[in-house]
């Protein structure tokens, strides 16, 4: 009985020996080699596996920046928009390389066309689905470059960073987004871009995307461009330009001086986060305040969110 | 009559509600102003040649063909150009238009306006496409695909049949029937055009068993004309579709992808037979169309003749105005056609009908989960799945939908239709068609 237990343990120990010995030559033979490096690297990535760099993945990155980092030296259009400067400044560490810091960037909505702004004239009954309504018609209030509210970016965010404001009928981002560009991806009329967070979050856009003429423009949407092109004359650092009765101020070139805002007849061009102004002659101010009637909700509603997060 | 030919899978049958199938063709006068949209074809829209001030006359060429599939567009009215503009149309979107003035009623010379039947013809296949491309007409069905390119059979392929789509499977729609009863010898001379055309010695006009008049008037009529026959239907949405067609009257079945040509048949719809025979023996350009303005609660449905341009507030106010719940306006009908965003939207030449529905029976009824009964799978007259195709167009799974055929749907509705939990199917699969779409284009580009 007890040779049987010594018998069967020898022979089972022997045979593990053998292909023990037998598995170390063939993985030594076979090894692939590894750069320990972009295990390192990912481990400091966010992991959000999101694909905002443009990899399939976390893992896929810190493969590219390895190879990279090593066949090049250096890591220009490899970006990690979740983790922003902080991880990739991680990321050059490990790497042995100097990472020249990025602007933050922030998606930002460019449509004003509220309900109150663009008011309803037909009604959508179809799919909840902005990529369908896209391919039907131009839209409930009637302009075919507006916002169709119906989510497709809300779905599009892994970030639980933009959401519809009931209200507007209109998506507002919140200081959550990281920048990954699904939201721009999803938005089938371009509406949202990434553009620079500014200084103190302070950002001066172009609330709008519509290529029409003047006239068909502000019919539909009392806060449209319309191409007038007193943005564009008052700029003096040629930031602003006009294609096709739309306005589009480069944010690299604009140095936030506020001029642009003062001169659009349609309130289209927006300023986030500033401190209010000194108050103008009274005249001025009553024309703006008629003009504006839901531009501070929406400055509100965005400088609350900021304040609340960085808190 | 035995056993009626219809096609073999799927198909639903909806109330047919032809409520207008006994009133008379009804000539509407010229409009002061006309709006005349430049892209009223599938394809690419056509190239303005006039522009603001200039006069025009009825029938003048204001529109250019501007590639291979793409339509002429005619002056329907003379005067003046008022401007070319961004107008919205039954697409739903702001596309060019010209706006025309109407300043008297002046035709251009070589137009035979008579009514007088011309039956002989002496013309080659060549120069009868040539006519047909030079009045612009297109598939007046309502999917406006440019006639001369149907004709036009590609090298290597054989014509065998000419089927003439007398269908109108479509409920309320009676603008083919009626132009069946009041223009049947113009549409068999018409057939006997095509048929030189296309180079074939068999037309088979086909039309469902509810328009017994119009099925014996043609059988009548068709008996002094050779190679013309007419083949009664069993009435199932939607017979009017091509290849459905094409399965009722022949028994063949045209392969996934593949046009009808494959299978030897031409698919041309009544109105553009008429068109046609307009076109060669009057050379008389596509101008003027058969559209019905129908509803339950619309006073007097009525089957116009108008010019093309005529806004659709006109036609409303000719069947004695728009009842005071109407929730939709479609043009078309109930069952592919799309809402219109205003009143002022132009008839266009694939108008087929102005369908004014009551606001209880117009809005969709709130979506609930899908049970998987699969009744959608049943109606399906091309053997999809549309839960399936609709969940991967939702779920954006693109190449899983190509694989199972989203691009041979039809569009006809019918799984909307009949959706007991009220699922969108047929928007999610519009989308997922055109993403699919755009996905072979770009791999083809390639």
């Amino acid at each position: 009985m007890n040779n049987i237990i010594i018998i069967s343990t020898i022979a089972l120990g022997a045979l593990g020996l053998i292909s023990a010995v037998i598995l170390y030559f063939v993985a030594n033979k076979f090894k692939v080699y590894e750069d320990p490096k972009i295990d390192e690297v990912e481990e400091a990535l966010p992991s959000a596996n999101c694909g905002g760099c443009g990899f399939p993945g976390c893992r896929a990155f810190a493969e590219a920046t390895a190879k990279k980092a090593k066949e090049e030296h250096n890591l220009e259009g490899l970006f990690c928009p979740v983790g922003g400067n902080e991880v990739m400044q991680k990321v050059g560490n490990i790497l042995g390389l100097e990472i020249e810091a990025k602007d933050p960037m922030i998606a930002v909505v460019r449509c004003n066309g509220s309900h109150a702004n663009s008011p309803q004239k037909v009604k959508y009954e179809g799919a909840t689905s902005c990529a369908f309504a896209h391919a039907l018609y131009s839209g409930e209030g009637g302009c075919m470059y507006g916002c169709l509210g119906l989510g497709d970016c809300v779905d599009a965010c892994e970030f639980d960073a933009i959401h519809m404001n009931p209200e507007t009928g209109l998506p507002v981002v919140d200081d959550n987004c990281t920048a990954c560009g699904a939201c721009v991806e999803a938005c089938p009329r371009d509406i949202i871009e990434l553009r620079k967070r500014g200084p103190k979050e302070r950002r001066i856009f172009v609330s709008c995307v519509n290529k029409e003429k003047g006239a068909p423009a502000k019919k539909n949407c009392a806060v449209a461009c319309i191409g007038c092109g007193k943005c564009e004359k008052v700029c003096k650092f040629d930031a602003i330009t006009i294609t096709s009765f739309l306005a589009y101020i480069d944010f690299e070139k604009c140095t936030l001086c506020r001029k642009c805002v003062e001169v659009c007849p349609t309130t289209a061009i927006w300023e986030v986060n500033f401190k209010p102004r000194k108050p103008k002659p009274a005249a001025e101010q009553t024309k703006k305040v008629v003009s504006t009637e839901t531009k501070p909700v929406e400055l509100k509603v965005n400088t609350g969110t900021t304040k609340e997060n960085k808190v | 009559m035995g056993i009626l030919k219809t096609f073999a899978l799927g198909g639903v049958h909806p109330a047919e509600q032809k409520l207008s199938a006994n009133i008379p063709i009804e000539e509407l006068p010229v409009p002061k102003q006309v709006t005349v949209p430049f892209g009223q074809n599938l394809g690419a829209p056509s190239k303005p040649l006039v522009k603001r001030g200039d006069t025009v006359k009825t029938g003048q060429l204001i529109g250019e063909a501007s590639s291979f599939i793409s339509a002429n567009v005619h002056s329907p009215v003379s005067g003046t150009v008022l401007k070319i503009d961004n107008v919205v149309d039954s697409s739903g979107f702001r596309r060019p238009a010209a706006i025309i003035n109407v300043e008297g009623d002046e035709w251009m010379e070589e137009i035979d306006r008579s009514e007088e039947l011309i039956t002989g013809f002496d013309l080659t296949a060549q120069e009868i496409i040539d006519k047909v491309k030079k009045a612009g007409i297109v598939g007046m069905g309502g999917a406006t695909f440019p006639t001369h390119v149907k004709l036009m059979v590609p090298p290597g392929k054989k014509a065998e049949y000419l089927l003439i789509n007398g269908v109108e499977c479509e409920p309320y729609l009676t603008s083919d029937h009626r132009l069946m009863l009041e223009k049947g010898d113009e549409i068999l001379v018409g057939t006997k055009i095509l048929m030189k055309a296309l180079g074939v010695s068999k037309a088979i006009i086909g039309i469902e068993n509810n328009k017994p008049d119009a099925i014996n008037h043609l059988t009548e009529l068709s008996k002094k004309h050779d190679g013309i026959s007419v083949q009664p239907l069993k009435v199932k949405y939607p017979q009017g579709g091509e290849k459905q067609l094409i399965k009722a009257v022949t028994g063949r079945e045209v392969p996934s992808g593949k046009l009808p040509i494959e299978v030897g048949c031409v698919v041309q719809n009544v109105g553009t037979v008429f068109a046609v025979y307009e076109a060669v023996l009057k050379n008389k350009p596509l101008i003027e169309r058969i559209v019905t303005v129908t509803g339950k609660a619309v006073k007097k449905p009525s089957n116009f003749k108008v010019r093309v341009g005529t806004p659709v507030k006109e036609l409303i106010d000719a069947a004695e105005g728009l009842p005071e719940n109407t929730g939709k306006i479609i043009s078309g009908g109930p069952m592919m056609g799309k809402a219109l965003l205003n009143t002022d939207i132009p008839v266009v030449k694939g108008s087929s009908g102005i369908l004014l529905m009551k606001k209880e029976e117009s809005s969709r009824k709130p979506e609930s989960p899908c049970i998987r009964c699969s009744k959608c799978t049943y109606v399906c007259p091309m053997g999809l799945e549309p839960y399936l195709l609709s969940r991967y167009a939702r779920t954006k799974r693109f190449e899983e939908a190509e694989k199972e055929k989203i691009m041979d749907c039809i569009e006809c509705g019918s799984c909307q239709y009949t959706c007991p939990a009220n699922i969108p199917l047929l928007d999610y699969l519009r989308l997922g068609k055109a993403k699919v779409g755009a996905l072979i284009r770009a791999r083809n580009a390639k």
